[in-house]
């Protein structure tokens, strides 16, 4: 019997044998995660259906040196859900349940496979909704959005994840669960719930997540400006933000975007427009407005040759449309293509477009650009055809100077999607030796055998030394009397 | 002379954390030579000291050879306005950083306490209802390991899911896991207008004001043995906005509209001598938290819609009014509140004779995980010793 064959006796045994895969057509679901040019055939896959059972795999797997990669809805765009060849997979999906919504404290409490847009649906009727929104908001999972500290289009306003988890129950790599934070804010001890945020499976998996619910806004208000150029729109948003006006969202998508979403969805975006302008205001009423007309006006000094005003929800949704669909609608236009993500100061907009410019045409290639524009995180799609010998290797180099730019500008490699698989090789260009080291410091104490997603975020593991430094149960200090309080 | 003698000076009489003397102190210029002096520092206990606005919060430290002060690693390095960012040396006061042109680190606290100092203790204030907190508005950090490595996190874009958050391992973290010399913080505009709503009014009208469609910037709570409760509300936006939404919440509590805020607002309800006290509850569980702080003798103020609250009270049975409790008791009463809350009570400070008689972190979850952490980046337990949770 090998040893993946005893650890699934041994799983069957503890969390049920329908919960347990190894059946290799039944494997090769879970081969990849949302950046599906990643494939790897985990050795099994576990299926669990309470925290009990999360613990029981993953103390299964300390005993018996196995990795693990957690995995939600496996929507993730870094290969952070890429499975391990030698190690469990352990989906969430099967913990669905909202436990709580308790619109009168502003929090829900959810286990972490309930779908992000069904914590909105919980919440709403009572007045409240779940901010953090990405484009997967659909089918994307709560656990995954801790893991990945997810965005959304409305972060410039609302921020991310990690501002709106206030508790998490945890299952550690040694198969305990402890809770970190809880519904009240300000825990004392070390923010470990902001580490854990964002830690892309390397610290554990969350079990049960207790969200902040934000109250629904009185009034939102939707607007489209069609530029000429991308320079206009750049300068536009940043008169806005100049005026001192934080909108809920903007967006901005170039021509060949544009193009790709009309061929998609007709969107019906202005003709002509060689950049799009979204941008959305929300709160109250009076504020609304007010900010509204101003930022209208803004878009008109700055170029906008047509502005609409949705009138409705229905009008609201027509323009976000194209926008939602602008990652598949490159289907439209291009056999092939890779979805950058990745970060600069705002400023800096207009130089770097310019420069993903001049670096696609060098090499041959074409990039759509779909961007949050107010928080400078930039979404280019790099356009190839796998069929056309050498073409996706020089989309691979256009993909990763982009993110060159990125860093030379002082920006970030990754702004939501996270640094999973796909990005490791870039970590050591944003950060030093020893700022990787120091992360590294966290990842030793939650998991010093580096079982949890193992290869991933960090391109070298950092080897965690000598084991007694864990201490269990009381402070030697309190044992021995010289502090018993504190 | 070695490093350390260059670099250090002895301590003076006003050097003593929570009673405990220093031997050395020292001021580092900069992030460099931060480095060389914690490097140069090996073997001895250090404990960090900015403005000293909050040096008596938390337990005193086990033991104390040097004090670095961090106040001559200040200044703004960078205000990018465009950009909504600020790039400042730890030792900046925050008075610095309230009034950058046209914009503001939307933090509160006092002029003197430092932006190094304010991140360390995750300290806030009314506005942490609209802007959050230290963890909230850092996005990036520069610290000196305890082995006197210099390391960077996050970076200097809002957006930015690259390699571990340690900003917030770092913000709350009482200088126990090395010296924060430069942060980098996101900004807001200064709003276009604000106004204050005062009210005598019970504390779960609050509620009203959650409910409504206000977006208030700060909602605070002042309640005192004996004293009516007042609400206070901040509202912040354009001028019209403001009016009526100033205007409106005015009607809903009975309250009346001023352009300045209440006197106790953001002022601790505690003095020299008294037992401070920090309280977190879940929102609905705020009037009954104030009720028992209020009955166990305490001058009870902070965010009721954040859902924070700071309660203070002489230290001394003798001290205390009628009807009031020991400090110990006091805090025992607190703390079974909090938890019933589904928060935590924190003894911020004490006076000495007190201080040593109470547990002021009190009870922690994940504090095994927290000592591994600690182990990881100060094994040999120099930073701070004593002053965090759990003896950390």
């Amino acid at each position: 019997m090998t040893s993946i064959d005893a650890l699934a006796a041994r799983l069957r045994a503890e969390i049920g044998p329908r919960r347990v895969l190894t059946d290799r057509q039944e494997l090769r679901t879970y081969e990849c995660d949302g950046l599906a040019h990643y494939k790897v055939i985990p050795a099994l896959v576990a299926l669990p259906g309470t925290a009990d059972q999360v613990a029981a795999v993953v103390r299964a797997c300390a005993e018996t040196g196995t990795p693990f990669v957690a995995r939600g809805s496996g929507t993730g765009l870094s290969g952070g859900a890429l499975p391990h060849a030698d190690g469990v997979l352990i989906v969430t999906s099967q913990l669905r349940e909202i436990v709580e919504v308790r619109p009168e404290d502003e929090r829900a409490v959810v286990q972490p496979g309930v779908i992000n847009l069904q914590v909105t649906k919980a919440a709403a009727p009572h007045g409240y909704y779940y901010a953090p929104d990405p484009s997967s908001q659909q089918i994307c999972s709560i656990g995954g959005n801790v893991a990945e500290n997810s965005g959304g289009a409305h972060c410039l306003k609302y921020g991310f994840t990690t501002n709106h988890v206030t508790g998490l129950e945890v299952v550690t790599p040694d198969g305990e669960r402890i809770r970190l934070g809880g519904p009240a804010p300000d825990a004392p001890g070390y923010d470990l719930l902001g580490a854990f945020v964002g830690s892309e499976g390397t610290l554990g998996v969350a079990t049960e997540v207790t969200v902040k619910l934000t109250r629904l806004p009185e009034t939102v208000r939707t607007l489209l400006a069609g530029f000429r150029s991308t320079d206009q729109a750049g300068a536009a948003t940043s008169a806005i933000i100049a005026a001192g006006v934080v909108p809920a969202a903007v967006e901005m998508m170039d021509v060949l975007a544009i193009e790709a979403a009309e061929a998609a969805v007709g969107c019906g975006y202005p003709a002509g427009a060689g950049a799009v302008l979204i941008v959305e205001l929300d709160g109250p009423a009076a504020e609304v407005e007010a900010q509204f007309a101003e930022v209208s006006a803004l878009c008109e000094a700055n170029g906008a040759f047509e502005t609409r005003i949705a009138a409705d929800d229905e009008e609201r949704a027509l323009i976000w449309r194209g926008r939602k669909s602008a990652f598949a609608a490159v289907g439209r236009i291009s056999p092939d293509y890779i979805v950058q993500d990745g970060v600069i100061p705002r400023t800096a907009l207009p130089s770097v477009l310019r420069r993903i410019g001049e670096v696609a045409a060098e090499h041959g290639i074409r990039v759509a650009n779909v961007f949050h524009a107010g928080d400078g995180n930039l979404h280019p799609l790099v356009l190839f055809d796998d069929a056309v010998p050498g073409e996706s290797a020089r989309a691979e180099t256009v993909s990763g100077a982009i993110l060159d730019l990125c860093i030379e500008h002082g920006g970030s490699i990754t702004g939501e999607h996270g640094v999973g698989v796909d990005k490791a090789r870039y970590l050591p260009r944003m950060f030093s030796d020893d700022d990787l080291d120091t992360m590294q410091l966290v990842r030793c104490a939650f998991d010093p055998d580096g079982i949890a997603n193992p290869g991933k975020v960090f391109p070298t593991p950092r080897l965690c030394g000598e084991r007694p430094a864990r201490r269990r149960g009381a402070h030697p200090l309190q044992e021995s009397g010289v502090a018993e309080v504190f | 002379m070695g490093v350390l003698d260059e670099l250090t000076r002895p301590a003076g009489d006003a050097d003593v954390v929570c009673g405990v003397p220093a031997r050395l102190v020292a001021a580092p210029r900069d992030t460099a030579e931060a480095a060389a002096l914690i490097k140069a520092a090996q073997g001895r206990s250090v404990v960090i000291r900015g403005g000293g606005t909050k040096l008596d919060w938390g337990p005193p430290p086990r033991s104390l050879d040097l004090i670095i002060d961090t106040r001559r690693l200040a200044g703004v390095v960078e205000h990018a306005a465009g950009d909504l960012i600020t790039v400042v040396r730890a030792g900046t006061p925050m008075a610095d950083l309230h009034g950058l042109p046209g914009q503001q680190l939307a933090l509160d606290a006092p002029a003197t306490a430092t932006a190094g100092g304010t991140v360390a203790t995750n300290a806030s204030g009314p506005r942490r209802l609209r802007y959050g907190t230290a963890r909230d508005l850092l996005i990036g950090i520069t610290v000196v390991r305890p082995d006197g490595t210099v390391t960077r996190a996050g970076g200097r874009v809002v957006k930015n899911v690259a390699g571990y958050d340690l900003g917030k391992l770092y913000t709350g973290a009482f200088g126990t896991l090395g010296l924060i010399t430069e942060c980098v913080f996101r900004l807001h505009p200064v709003p276009a207008a604000t106004a204050f709503v005062r009210a005598t009014t019970p504390p779960l009208h609050a509620a009203k004001v959650l409910a409504g469609q206000f977006a208030a910037s700060a909602l605070e709570v002042s309640a005192a043995p004996g004293a009516e409760p007042e609400l206070a509300v901040l509202l912040e936006g354009t001028p019209a906005g403001v009016r009526e939404r100033a205007a409106t919440v005015a009607r809903l509590l009975g309250g009346r509209v001023g352009e300045r805020p209440p006197e106790w607002w953001d002022v601790p309800p505690w003095s020299p001598g008294d037992v401070g006290v920090k309280l977190t509850g879940t929102l609905s569980q705020v009037p009954a938290l104030l009720a028992t702080a209020v009955g166990a003798g305490a001058t009870v103020r902070g965010s009721a819609g954040a859902g924070v609250l700071y309660a203070g009270f002489p230290a001394g049975p003798d001290a205390a009014p009628d009807g009031a409790v020991g400090a110990g008791r006091a805090v025992e009463l607190l703390r079974a509140a909090a938890v019933r809350a589904g928060g935590h009570a924190v003894v911020l400070t004490a006076p000495a004779g007190v201080r040593e008689t109470l547990d002021m972190w009190g009870p922690v979850s994940g504090l095994a995980l927290m000592r591994r952490v600690k182990e990881q980046f100060d094994p040999d337990h120099r930073f701070a010793p004593g002053r965090f949770v759990g003896g950390i």
